[in-house]
């Protein structure tokens, strides 16, 4: 098992109950083949930085799950056929990533932009006590188009 | 005639203290760069929406690197442009 985040984009075509209906689809999707959802987040309706497929906008869904490889295979498969899906991206999570994951759950309800200068005071606090650990790196792995 | 060392400037010539660039990531202890935080990346471009280089930011180069990761990504799902003009 491992920890992904995958971030979508669905078609500004769609009503709202049919964006939370193709939403509710790739989750159950999800749960069906095992995989645990631990975060779900909607960005709603969000201008794009260029158009895609000629649409300047998009619904854009952000999960956050625990499954096998191969649920990120189907769950791509399936992206690729629905045609209400213009863009996706999922991506492994890293130990940094899981932390910077747990972070951003917790504090959800404040503002999103403030994550990365909170990340910042809080190690700042920890950094004198200047306990270095043996960092590691993980090779994230990024699965695109 | 003024002589050579007579001159006198109207501003204190200002001998070059170079400052010291630093790689923020490693100051601030950040070690995760989000590529889903359009408006921090943007710190990271130029106008046109290029990654600018380690010369300039002086990041470190584990964290260009996390920098380009996180910037490509953000791209993928139109969170930045591949090429625009005048982004700030």
């Amino acid at each position: 098992m491992n920890n992904y985040e995958t971030v979508f984009i669905l078609t500004p075509v769609l009503s709202d109950a049919q964006m939370k209906e193709a939403v509710e689809k790739f989750k159950n999707l999800l749960t069906e083949q095992g995989a645990e959802i631990v975060n779900e987040e909607d960005w709603g309706l969000r201008k794009m930085a260029y158009p895609i497929d000629k649409k300047t906008t998009g619904f854009y869904t952000f999960l956050e799950f625990n499954a096998d490889p191969s649920v990120v295979e189907k769950l791509e498969v399936n992206f690729r056929r629905d045609e209400r899906v213009i863009r996706f991206l999922t991506v492994k999570q890293d130990k940094f990533a899981l932390e910077y994951a747990a972070k951003r759950r917790n504090n959800k309800g404040g503002k999103k932009q403030e994550s990365h200068a909170q990340a910042a005071e809080n190690v700042k606090s920890r950094k004198q006590e200047k306990a270095a650990p043996v960092e590691t790196e993980v090779e994230s792995n990024e699965k695109e188009d | 005639m003024a002589k050579q060392s007579e001159i006198r400037y109207l501003t204190p010539l200002s001998v070059d203290v170079k400052k010291k660039k630093y790689c923020r990531f490693k100051k601030n202890g950040i070690k995760y760069i989000d590529y889903k935080d359009p408006e921090f990346l943007k710190k990271f471009l130029n106008e046109q929406g290029k990654i600018l280089p380690r010369r300039i930011t002086g990041t470190s180069l584990k964290f260009q690197r996390r920098i380009a990761q996180a910037v490509k990504r953000a791209r993928h799902i139109a969170l930045l442009p591949y090429v625009t003009d005048l982004m700030k």
